[in-house]
């Protein structure tokens, strides 16, 4: 993984400072909240319900065992002891004290951290496929590339007041893991005319208030050219994009007025003026950043492990979780661990102090020291050895962390909602939880199959419920929680928004209505056909009708 | 109908009530009632000032209704406030106040 330079430390320190005295000038009164709220949130400091909320930056979802100690213990001496992994590979801490951060902040400098442009209209954590660099799937690994936007973003003198926030994810493989179509840029590293790499280039993508599946506007960028052709997209919304209406702001919606034609030829007219060389990051530094990169050593292993197959033959629990949380590798006799944090009860995401810090004691003893962030709010080993499996789903069984739910109707993400958020609306951790007891038995999630649902507590969509095959939306209504559901969303390649299915419902009718739909899906389904390709067959009307009646 | 003023006290963020005393109380119990629009204004007034003290961040009213001389939050996102945690969601780890 990448590591700070002596520029970085410098940088990260000088940031650290700066904001100490920030906030010991808001202390004094030197700064009003006015005045002072526009500079914790560069820092990543919100005002939440309870309490201030740190959230800090894990770019591309990439840990280190020591990273990952060191937020257990920021957990555990300035927090609650637990945090939040969110949709966008960060995590967050809930009751932070605002005396307490400039603390935080220096024991994050100390382990290569920090919280910067995890808010405000800036470009924010560049997201990747959590795989990178062990998938089957793989072209090319997106975290050099997430690395190279990183370091050029960065207080980015043009682009760090831009119309509203920007996010970009990256995938390097043929499968979408990144759910790029749903970002306000979408990177797909594919093949060029002459076999070789480069860029399929999404813009347009979002959740929120009005949802849109990005639009191809380059579908071959050589990759040589992605910083200036990147910034040429960034100049045109930031001269274009709308200061006016916080709603109609984003990139989305300039892209969609303007028409992806329109849009594109302002791009590439930008693009034709601009002095590429200036901008494009020069060969000897890619492959600088690109060393940072290199997998770890992973020895030559036999594919097939005896002790592993008599397990899986003898332990149906283990074998269960191997089906859906142990996922194929690159290199024979090694394979890539989901660490679900879906255990029914527990809230999707959270992870205490004392998980963090098991994880990263598994990392070191089993995964060559590397812990990835899901944007599905789980944890991942990418390298492990296959016959270390079984032990490492011993040490996960003592945890309570060996919930083979990945991509299973237990797998929800789930924003934080009510329980914290200010924005929201309604909860969404309860009704989450209702739901994963309703469907706790692992033998009906089988039968079920791959499902993504996905809950927000709000419009603004942090639980990506538009791209959930099921989606869950909380609303307010004169005073009482409602909840909106969605279905045929999808995050991946055939990426789709979902389509409100009728009228809302309580919370506590919400468990029933999930329950209908997948009764509705299971009653309907032909063999082998998922959730989607149901819905997508059927339509809405057995749907309509199971929880509406006819008529 | 009543009122009580809620804030974020600035230090660390923790939900606050204006008191009957004129400091700020973590249990709405505790919380001063306006029963008129006058009262309400007043104690706004009030709450600005410990703004500009330093005291606390984000003030506004908010409406609750009086139960047998308990002080209730109308809406469910201030019972989650003024419980200081979620209001029906028990966790798997234990959340002290």
């Amino acid at each position: 993984m990448y590591r700070y330079d002596e520029f970085d430390h410098a940088f990260v320190r000088e940031r650290v400072a700066e904001f100490k005295d920030q906030v010991e000038r808001r202390l004094s009164g030197a700064l009003t909240e006015e005045e002072f709220r526009p500079l914790r949130l560069r820092n990543g400091l919100y005002l939440q319900l309870h309490a201030y909320m740190l959230r800090i930056a894990i770019p591309y979802g990439v840990l280190n065992s020591r990273q990952l100690r060191q937020l257990a213990h920021i957990g555990r001496k300035w927090d609650r002891g637990y945090g939040h992994f969110t949709t966008r590979q960060n995590l967050q801490f809930n009751w932070v004290k605002l005396v307490d951060i400039p603390d935080v902040l220096a024991a994050l400098a100390e382990v290569e951290m920090h919280c910067i442009q995890t808010s405000g209209n800036c470009v924010r954590n560049v997201t990747a496929d959590p795989y990178a660099a062990a998938a089957v799937d793989e072209l090319e690994d997106p975290r050099p590339w997430c690395e190279i936007l990183r370091q050029w973003s960065t207080l980015h003198p043009e682009f760090s007041w831009l119309p509203r926030k920007f996010k970009i994810a990256i995938s390097g493989a043929a499968e979408d893991r990144a759910a790029t179509a749903f970002h306000d840029i979408g990177l797909r590293i594919v093949k060029g005319p002459k076999g070789e790499n480069g860029f399929r280039v999404l813009v347009g993508g979002g959740m929120g208030r009005i949802p849109y599946v990005g639009q191809e506007i380059r579908s071959f960028l050589p990759k040589e050219h992605l910083l200036s052709y990147i910034e040429s997209i960034l100049r045109v919304y930031n001269l274009f994009g709308r200061r006016d209406n916080i709603h109609k702001a984003r990139i989305k919606i300039l892209v969609n007025q303007l028409g992806i034609d329109t849009f594109r030829e302002a791009v590439e007219a930008d693009w034709e003026a601009t002095h590429k060389t200036a901008i494009d990051l020069p060969e000897d530094e890619r492959h600088r950043i690109m060393s940072y990169f290199a997998p770890p050593e992973l020895p030559e292993r036999p594919a097939r492990d005896e002790a592993l197959a008599a397990r899986r033959e003898s332990d149906p629990a283990f074998a269960n979780w191997y089906k859906h949380n142990v996922l194929a590798h690159r290199v024979p006799g090694y394979a890539s661990i989901v660490i679900s944090l879906k255990e029914p009860g527990r809230t999707p995401g959270d992870a205490s102090s004392e998980t963090m810090d098991l994880v990263a004691d598994l990392a070191e003893r089993f995964g060559h020291d590397e812990v990835r962030v899901n944007y599905t709010q789980n944890l991942v080993l990418p390298h492990v050895a296959r016959a270390d499996i079984p032990a490492l789903y011993d040490a996960l069984v003592e945890a309570g962390l060996a919930t083979g739910n990945n991509e299973l109707l237990g797998d929800m993400i789930c924003c934080p909602g009510l329980d914290y958020c200010n924005l929201a609306n309604a909860r969404s951790i309860p009704i989450a939880k209702e739901i994963a007891k309703r469907f706790e038995d692992p033998a009906r999630q089988e039968l079920i199959g791959s499902l993504r649902l996905n809950m927000s507590g709000c419009i603004n969509a942090c639980g990506h419920h538009h791209a959930g095959n099921i989606g869950i939306l909380g609303v307010d209504k004169k005073g009482t929680e409602l909840y909106q559901i969605t279905l045929g969303g999808s995050p991946k390649d055939d990426a789709a928004i979902g389509t409100i299915i009728g009228p809302g419902f309580r919370a506590e009718a919400v468990p029933q209505a999930i329950d209908t739909i997948v009764d509705t899906y299971l009653e309907n389904r032909d063999e082998g056909e998922s959730f989607l390709e149901t819905w997508r067959r059927v339509g809405a009307a057995p749907f309509k009708e199971a929880l509406y009646g006819a008529g | 109908m009543p009122n009580v003023i809620t804030a974020n006290r600035l230090t660390d963020g923790v939900v606050v009530y204006l008191a009957a005393d004129g400091e700020w109380s973590e249990q709405i119990a505790n919380a001063r009632v306006a029963d008129t629009d006058e009262e309400t204004k007043a104690l706004e007034t009030e709450a600005e000032n410990a703004v500009r003290e330093r005291h606390v961040v984000g003030v506004y009213p908010m409406a609750v209704a009086l139960n047998e001389g308990a002080v209730d939050p109308l809406s469910v996102r201030e019972r989650i406030r003024a419980a200081h945690r979620t209001t029906l969601t028990e966790d798997w780890y234990d959340v002290p106040l």
